[in-house]
């Protein structure tokens, strides 16, 4: 943590500080910069203390989440080495490597890229390799011969180190002191039921752990994609046909894979992990399952502009967060045609809803309504199909305003058509007529007044649907609305 | 010998229109009816497989133009199949879904597309013209160029899909790469004989230009779910058909 500071202030590289938060009506360090540890302030020390032994130390005030966000934050840029990465707090990563040291060479390489890396951005690491967790967590930081243990060999490896070594709680780590063990060495092959019975379950949890015989499970950060697919490039990438070429082999791995599985694609993510740790990523959605390389690269193609790729893009993952079966293709019999099946329908849904969102695009179904505007429903998906046929029976306008618009009108008697209306300023005499359909609203969604429609043609022949809302109450309080226009 | 000349040119005819890819009907295809109209277009066919272009101005002419339009489609979906209808700001108004099923179209057969920009819509369209086996594709967009247009045309002689710009009081009105420019307008019903109401409905066509084909103006009806001409005398069989509007 401290580091993060002097990186983001380079002058307090060279003068010790700490990081401290108020506790108790007093300040409490919880971080001392490595300069200021070296002058002899530790973690959990009172500041006043601390200002006695170093004068001109500088004190930083700290959040208690910086810490694992940061941590958090680090773990995710370690994703360019292994998919599993794991917080361990208070401050350290655990990272699953099995598979992953290859593609560097050998383990060796592996973890002095990682190392250095960290390093030179300015974090104090120390790295270790083992079969479990343990043992790597007991070498990082007490080690001093080789940070990479070969593969069982762990137990020999930590023999002579501290007892600190196996994340011991301080109270049993007081009691071997006291005891005299100061080395692991001594007390390992100790008969187990003697360690349980002086030092409690937790020394055999921590053993065994160590030295494999009992599992640790890592917990990543990420959770990992079941199906998801990785690129490390050699060097960076910072061109769009280059990004486009890293896409294309990623997909056409990827639909292999679901191909063969029977599966096929809904949602995938795309990942760019940049040179400078920041990542950049897209995702797409499709109607129905695809493994369609060509299609889904389509998808992805509209938003590669919107990638920057900074210094440069080190390592592409493409997951697919969603996968249904894939459904048996449908055979095209004749050409001309097409249903709402077909999968080049299904693409440029595809295309649409990914450049302008899928809200854009309706289908409509029949509602069992008569009032108008309840009368259609927006269709789920292509696949639904309508409940009940639609209703043909009535006059329906081909255009509808979307809220009825007030008009004036002239009506020779009640529950007659009118003989004249004025829409937006211009006077139209009504020439022809059809009507009234009283629509009532369904009293048990809402309560309205109900409507009494008519068609009505005017002199130029212009149809238009029209409707007087409620009863006649004489010539000033009935209001006509203008609904529709026919065609 | 005159004979023979007159062959030769309508030979030569012919191959200019395959040329131009106007293709003689295939004996399956079942051809848009239009009654007299047909003979303005080549072949003496509805042009399937081009670009159409509507103007209108007007709520009550977009309307007319709307019903004409979703008129043709029901024909050219007779078979099966799906339209696209691409609305943008530039709309002339708002399709009612359940009036499709008046013009012989299964609304849940539509898929609408509400776009934000006529950019996007043009986008949309020109992406769904190229999607092979769609029956048609309406777009109401108020601005198109010959450039955009021309993208368009190229579109659609790929995949051969029949599209429908319907524009409402274009600024631009500069000829666009199409097969024809329509302009339906309203026109006043004739009731049935001795019956109070509204006839059916009416539109005033006129093909302001064709390709290859001859302009002309037009008046016809929506009968018994097809397009027949206004013929002034009183018919005999429209008293078999139920009155509706739509």
């Amino acid at each position: 943590m401290t580091d993060y500071f002097a990186i983001r202030r380079p002058a307090l590289r060279n003068s010790p500080f700490v990081l401290a938060v108020p506790d108790h009506g007093r300040m409490r360090v919880t971080m001392a910069s490595q300069r200021a540890q070296a002058l002899g302030v530790h973690n959990g020390m009172v500041v006043a203390d601390a200002r006695v032994l170093v004068p001109s130390i500088e004190v930083l005030d700290d959040k208690p989440e910086w810490a694992a966000r940061l941590l958090r934050a680090l773990a995710l840029w370690c994703a360019r080495y292994t998919p599993v990465a794991a917080i361990d707090e208070p401050d350290s990563l655990v990272l699953d490597v099995t598979g992953c040291t290859h593609l560097w060479g050998d383990e060796q390489t592996y973890l002095n890229e990682i190392v250095t890396r960290l390093t030179t951005s300015g974090y104090h690491v120390q790295g270790a390799m083992a079969d479990t967790i343990g043992a790597a967590w007991a070498i990082a930081r007490y080690g001093r011969h080789t940070p990479i243990i070969e593969t069982g060999h762990q137990k020999s490896a930590i023999l002579s180190l501290p007892p600190a070594a196996l994340r011991l709680q301080p109270v049993i780590l007081e009691r071997l002191l006291k005891l005299g063990l100061h080395q692991i060495g001594q007390f390992i092959d100790m008969p187990s039921g003697a360690l349980r019975r002086r030092f409690g379950n937790e020394m055999l949890l921590r053993i065994n752990q160590a030295v494999g015989t009992i599992d640790e499970p890592i917990l990543p950060v990420e959770p990992l994609e079941p199906y998801h697919e990785r690129l490390p490039c050699l060097d960076p990438i910072c061109t769009a046909g280059g990004i486009e070429i890293a896409l294309t082999r990623l997909l056409d791995a990827l639909c292999m894979r679901l191909r063969n599985e029977g599966k096929g694609l809904r949602t995938a993510i795309f990942k760019c992990y940049r040179l400078d740790g920041k990542m950049e990523q897209m995702a797409i959605g499709t109607n129905r399952p695809s493994v369609n390389a060509k299609h889904l690269f389509k998808l992805f193609a509209e938003k590669i502009p919107g990638i920057e790729p900074d210094l440069g893009i080190e390592l592409f993952i493409l997951e697919a967060s969603g996968v249904d079966a894939l459904l048996p293709g449908q055979a095209r019999i004749w050409s001309g045609s097409c249903t709402l099946e077909d999968s080049g329908l299904a693409e440029l849904l595809d295309r649409v809803a990914n450049k302008v969102g899928k809200d854009a695009i309706r289908r409509y179904l029949p509602a069992e309504h008569y009032w108008p505007e309840r009368s259609v429903t927006v269709a789920a998906s292509l696949a639904d199909k309508p409940a009940t046929a639609w209703p043909d029976d009535r006059p329906r306008p081909i255009h509808i305003l979307a809220r009825p618009e007030p008009i004036e009108v002239t009506a020779p008697i009640p529950d007659y058509p009118p003989m004249l209306f004025r829409y937006k300023g211009k006077l139209h005499k009504v020439k022809k007529a059809d009507g009234p359909e009283r629509i009532e609203h369904e009293w048990w969604l809402e309560s309205s007044r109900h409507r009494d429609y008519y068609s009505v043609e005017d002199e130029d022949g212009a149809r238009y649907w029209l409707f007087r809302s409620g009863h006649y109450e004489g010539k000033t309080s009935s209001k006509w609305f203008l609904h529709g226009f026919f065609s | 010998m005159t004979v023979s000349r007159n062959d030769m040119i309508n030979q030569l005819r012919q191959d200019i229109l395959l040329m131009e890819g106007y293709k003689p009907p295939a004996a399956s295809a079942k051809p848009v009816e239009l009654g007299p109209m047909g003979s303005a277009f080549p072949h003496g066919i509805f042009p399937v497989g081009t670009l159409h272009e509507f103007l209108t101005d007007g709520p009550e002419n977009g309307a007319a133009s709307s019903g004409f339009i979703a008129g043709l489609v029901a024909a050219l979906m007779a078979s099966g199949g799906v339209a696209v209808w691409i609305r943008s700001p530039g709309s002339s108004g708002r399709v009612f879904p359940p009036a499709l099923k008046y013009f012989g179209l299964d609304p849940g057969q539509v898929i609408f597309f509400d776009l934000k920009t006529e950019r996007e819509a043009l986008w949309a369209m020109e992406e769904a013209l190229t999607c092979e086996g769609l029956a048609a594709v309406v777009a109401e967009i108020r601005e198109v160029n010959f450039t955009a247009s021309r993208r368009l045309q190229l579109a659609v002689e790929q995949s051969r899909v029949t599209g429908f710009l319907l524009r409402q009081n274009p600024r631009n009105k500069h000829t666009i790469a199409c097969a024809a420019r329509w302009k339906v307008s309203v026109m006043a019903s004739e009731p049935e004989l001795l019956m109070p109401g509204l006839g059916f409905p009416r539109w005033h066509i006129e093909l302001e230009r064709v390709r290859n084909g001859h302009p002309g103006s037009w008046q016809m009806e929506w009968l018994a779910g097809r397009f027949h001409p206004v013929v002034q005398e009183v018919r005999g069989s429209a008293l078999e058909h139920p009155r509706k509007t739509g």
